[in-house]
């Protein structure tokens, strides 16, 4: 069946394209311009705002959604050690998985991991899918890819939820592209529609806005979704679920990657531990006032962290940018410093227990999350505050 | 040796501007540039050949404007470069984005390495590299922090992962993406700047790819869609201080005590 495609980032006057139509079978909700049933086709709008409106053949199969049943999480894991992120996700996807009445699935593979799958039945999921092979033993993406694709063609799940990790985020959009279906990288609220359609809402591309995408007529789903943005669920103490063992034929997991060594690097303290944290945004005017914000946290017993705009001037590491494309993190006291709250920030903080931020500007959108909105110059409250605080004698 | 890279522009500026009553981003009337992940995709190649020879190609996919990128890099020593663009290219996703960018590969010709930017400023999904390996058959590497050694079979480099670095040795053909600081990116160079300025930007048409499926490209190969864009939800209503700034440290600071953040 055709059908007019509406391209919504070209749209400059709605009211206006609104009363163009005839039969009045456009709404604008929400920012956004849709089709009602009044529609008859005539294509006037296609004629008279072809950049907006687009006519489409779709002669394209539609997918049986019905063919795909489950919500597949990808078990991160290093030697065994299942990554916090999974369980996670675990309580996400049982949670929309009762939505619609689907099984919750565990894809678990790795070398020597048979007994390590036990902990994931503590998490409420229905099967795990345990491939333990020796090629699996390091992280090399064809042998991975090629267990992913297996488990995908028997089990055909409807949803893939995979952590954003290192690994994630390089499988991930691997196995999406080999079944050519649709990604969705680093959301931060997930829900899923009757029809299994899943609701994935992220920070948009570049704005200061978010965005709801589906994937309509592909399957399964893919999303990444950083550690720390979903509560993990509590443990049952009764276990629960079938572990399946999986295997698939040696000549599969060839590669033309040979992973030489891997080395353990420095455990340096990572902000995502910090319990409180301290940031620095770009109100900081020069790299010596840092020092300043630092002493701050020090003296809270907590970290430093940054915005985005200081790491690329070169000030701190990145290891230290909280946000969409730095950490999560969910520490119990946050202060900002100086930070606007884009909503590519505050996507990596907003769920910190007590937030309180300090800007100058009374309109900052980061006094929108802000439990304590402090309107003020944080040259003179930061060295007031530090003042008041003892130096804490370890 | 034969390296493609993938660059993309960016706008210029993060403080894209979002319209209040359309709720879409004005994208007319801002600077771009290269991305600057993209810089140390390119600096690898550069200094790859300055070890082992061999040509560089980079490719963009984009509007006809995004050509200044490729130029760019002319001035930073690419050999050979083109832009993929074609209405029907419009409106990609990551998969779309992805699979165009192959098609180009392919038209190109046969690559021993391509490299990636680690990730876009703008698009942010630091997925387009490993779904271009996939579309190719070629294994991937991401993350890569250092290169170690290249031969004429393979390159061994070192992969960052959160808590191990993991060295992997991986035969040509295939496909890297690389960490912001593996190289410091060099700056465009005057004399190269001279030397092409009239140096040609193919264009990489649709009727070009040997793929001619429309499906398979643009708004209409992309299985993601944005249902719609809103402005991002707000906490519950905050406790509003406004005072001069000494009272507020002093402010803080018993608001601190009460919730135990400060022991006295
Ligand atoms: C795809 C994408 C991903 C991104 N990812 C991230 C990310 O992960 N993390 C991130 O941080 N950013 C990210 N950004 C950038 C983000 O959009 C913002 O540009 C950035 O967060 C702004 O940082 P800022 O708040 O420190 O600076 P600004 O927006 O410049 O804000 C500075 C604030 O300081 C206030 N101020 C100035 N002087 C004082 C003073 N004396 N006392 C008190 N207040 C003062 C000002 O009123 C202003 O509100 C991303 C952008 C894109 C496009
Ligand atoms: N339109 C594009 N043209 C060329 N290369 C691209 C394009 N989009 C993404 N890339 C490449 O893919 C990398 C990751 O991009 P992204 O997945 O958007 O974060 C970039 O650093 C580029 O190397």
């Amino acid at each position: 069946m055709p059908k007019i495609v509406i391209h919504q980032e070209k749209i400059h006057d709605p009211k206006h394209l609104i009363e163009m139509c005839p039969f009045h079978a456009l709404d604008y909700v929400n920012s956004y311009l849709s089709i009602n049933a009044a529609c008859k086709m005539c294509r006037i709008c296609i004629k008279k705002y072809p950049e907006v409106f687009e006519w489409v053949e779709e002669d394209k199969p539609q997918v049986n959604k019905d063919e795909w049943r489950g919500i597949a999480v990808y078990t991160d894991h290093v030697e065994g050690k299942i990554h916090p992120v999974t369980l996670e996700l675990l309580g996400k996807a049982k949670e929309m998985a009762s939505k619609i009445n689907h099984p919750v699935y565990c894809l678990f593979m790795g070398d020597q991991i048979k007994d390590k799958a036990e902990e994931l039945r503590h998490y409420g999921v229905d099967k795990i899918f345990v491939y333990d092979h020796n090629e699996l033993k390091d992280f090399r993406i064809e042998p991975y890819s090629a267990v992913f694709e297996d488990f995908i063609r028997k089990v055909r799940p409807s949803i893939v939820l995979v952590g954003g990790t290192t690994v994630g985020r390089s499988l991930a959009p691997r196995i999406a592209a080999r079944f050519r279906t649709g990604l969705t990288a680093d959301c931060t609220i997930l829900d899923v529609q009757e029809n299994t359609d899943l609701d994935q809402i992220r920070p948009a591309f570049g704005g200061n806005i978010m965005a709801h995408i589906h994937t309509p007529n592909h399957r399964p789903q893919f999303a990444t979704v950083r550690y720390k943005i979903f509560n993990a669920p509590e443990k049952s103490d009764q276990p629960s679920g079938d572990i399946v063992y999986e295997s698939i034929p040696g000549e599969r997991l060839k590669s033309r990657i040979r992973v030489l060594e891997v080395r353990k690097k420095e455990k340096v303290a990572s902000i995502e531990d910090a319990e409180v944290i301290v940031v620095a945004g770009k109100g900081i005017k020069k790299e010596a006032d840092l020092k300043m914000v630092r002493e701050l946290a020090d003296r809270l017993g907590g970290m430093m962290a940054t915005t985005r705009p200081l790491i690329e001037a070169g000030w701190t590491d990145p290891k230290t940018q909280i946000g969409l494309s730095g950490r999560t993190v969910k520490p119990k006291l946050i202060i900002t410093c100086g930070v606007s709250g884009s909503v590519q920030f505050v996507a990596g903080m907003n769920n910190s227990d007590t937030i309180i931020s300090i800007n100058t500007d009374p309109n900052a959108s980061i006094f929108d999350v802000a439990h304590y909105a402090i309107i003020g110059d944080l040259y003179e409250i930061i060295p007031e505050l530090l003042k008041q605080i003892p130096v804490q004698l370890s | 040796m034969n390296i493609l890279v993938c660059i993309k522009q960016v706008p210029g500026t993060s403080d894209v501007e979002v319209d209040e009553k359309t709720g879409v981003l004005k994208r007319e009337g801002i600077d771009s540039k290269i991305n600057p992940y993209d810089l140390y995709a390119l600096e690898t190649a550069l200094k790859i050949r300055e070890e082992k020879g061999g040509k560089i190609t980079v490719l963009s996919m984009g509007p006809p404007q995004a050509a200044q990128v490729i130029r760019e890099s002319y001035m930073m020593g690419a050999d050979e470069g083109a832009l993929l663009t074609d209405r029907k290219f419009a409106g990609a996703d990551v998969l779309a984005t992805a699979y165009t960018l192959s098609q180009g590969i392919r038209k190109l010709g046969k690559f021993d390495l391509i490299i990636c930017g680690k990730m876009t400023t703008d698009g942010d999904t630091a997925q387009v590299g490993p779904e271009i390996a996939e579309y190719l058959d070629v294994p991937h590497v991401s993350n890569v922090r250092k290169i170690l050694s290249i031969t004429d079979k393979l390159i061994t480099v070192e992969m960052d992962m959160p808590e191990t670095v993991e060295i992997q040795e991986v035969l040509f053909p295939c496909l890297i993406t690389v960490e912001k600081g593996i190289y410091t990116p060099r700056l465009p160079s005057f004399k190269l700047k001279l030397k092409t300025l009239n140096k040609d930007v193919p264009y990489i048409t649709f009727k070009d790819l040997k793929d001619q499926d429309v499906y398979h490209y643009g708004l209409n190969g992309s299985p993601t869609q944005v249902l719609k864009v809103f402005p991002p939800p707000k906490n519950q209503v905050s406790e509003i201080w406004n005072d001069k700034g000494v009272v507020l440290g002093k402010r803080l600071a018993d608001k601190l005590k009460e919730l135990k953040f400060i022991r006295e």
